[in-house]
């Protein structure tokens, strides 16, 4: 089945796609089928700038394992850090 | 067969990018509309576009993201399409009418044009199916046909069963028991639909099968479902297609 529901975050920072890095604007996560994983439904999330276009997009498709993990990942490591340490108000 | 990429004018003459497959014989054919699904305009649908002109057929599928940029990947393209919401029906049928009317400028059309679409492409052919005058739809497990999705929902695909009365067409739907998009209830509710109206149609629905079983290159894929799903789409625009 297609979910067909996407969920977006505002994004700030940078990423690397086809043609090189480029800023990063927008963040969008969906549960849907994938273009290449071979998976019938994979966690997808794309890192994009549409200012610059549909190919200023860094894409991955990860299993709900994969995409909790990566969650999980994110909190430890922010945990290690001091606070703030990667927050963009304290540039 | 001839294969390969080409353009022509889609809906308020937006350039479509196409893909084309005819055979090489100079026999009178019909000519065969492939709609992609969601993920795109990808090798997969290709390669059925290049069955159908393996079996006598002049196919195209017009890529529905071309709008997304000329240069850009389909994969790109297919995931900025999403984010804007999907693209609207009224387009969809305007670039399908085109692909139609491409088909029959070419050279040995007999002037018959069936209409098949997977996934979200689906839908899409009934759609197309209840607003132009073509000769054979088929849908390839088309979900929210009887339903809208849902309110929050960021792609709006409204019900389509409304529109029955007006399908123009005989109607192939081919499914799998275990999709829950569309659900065998909802299958139901469209067979019931056409019944009410007096249309006709066949629909199939495979025990084993989920969404997507024709999809060669996924998990999904159910082999005997789709031999068996070929042999009825072939035999159904063998009928409705022929001069």
């Amino acid at each position: 089945m297609c979910t067909y529901i996407t969920e977006k975050f505002e994004c700030d920072g940078a990423g690397k796609g086809a043609s090189g890095w480029f800023t990063l604007r927008e963040g969008r996560v969906y549960v849907d089928h994938p273009y290449h994983a071979g998976y019938e439904h994979t966690v997808n999330i794309d890192f994009v700038n549409p200012a610059e276009g549909p190919s200023a997009r860094v894409a991955v498709e990860l299993t709900e394992e994969a995409a909790l993990a990566l969650v999980d990942a994110i909190h430890k490591a922010l945990a290690a850090a001091p606070p703030g340490l990667a927050s963009a108000k304290g540039r | 067969m001839w294969a390969g990429t080409v353009t022509f004018p889609g809906h308020e003459g937006a350039e479509l990018e196409a893909y084309l497959a005819r055979p090489l014989s100079e026999e009178p054919r019909g000519g065969v509309v492939v709609i992609h699904h969601l993920p795109g305009y990808d090798e997969a649908t290709k390669e059925i576009t290049r069955k159908f002109a393996s079996r006598g057929f002049a196919a195209v599928c017009p890529n529905l993201f071309s709008r997304e940029g000329r240069d850009v990947s389909p994969d790109d393209q297919a995931a900025a399409a999403r984010a804007k919401g999907g693209v609207p029906d009224e387009q969809v049928v305007g670039d399908v009418a085109a692909a139609a009317g491409y088909l029959n400028s070419l050279d040995h059309a007999n002037g018959k044009i069936g209409v098949i679409g997977y996934c979200s492409g689906g839908r899409q052919a009934f759609l197309v199916a209840c607003s132009l005058r073509i000769d054979a739809a088929v849908d390839c497990y088309g979900g929210y046909v009887v339903k809208s999705t849902p309110p929050d929902s960021t792609i709006k695909m409204p019900s389509l069963l409304a529109k029955t009365p007006d399908l123009s067409c005989p109607l192939l739907g081919l499914f799998g028991a275990e999709d829950q998009a569309p659900s065998p209830e909802e299958v139901a509710t469209l067979a019931a639909e056409l019944d009410k109206h007096g249309k006709e149609y066949e629909f199939h629905s495979y025990d084993g099968a989920g969404h997507a079983f024709f999809a060669v290159d996924r998990p999904a894929y159910r082999p005997a479902a789709a031999t068996d799903g070929w042999k009825k789409v072939f035999g159904f625009f063998g009928r409705h297609l022929a001069a």
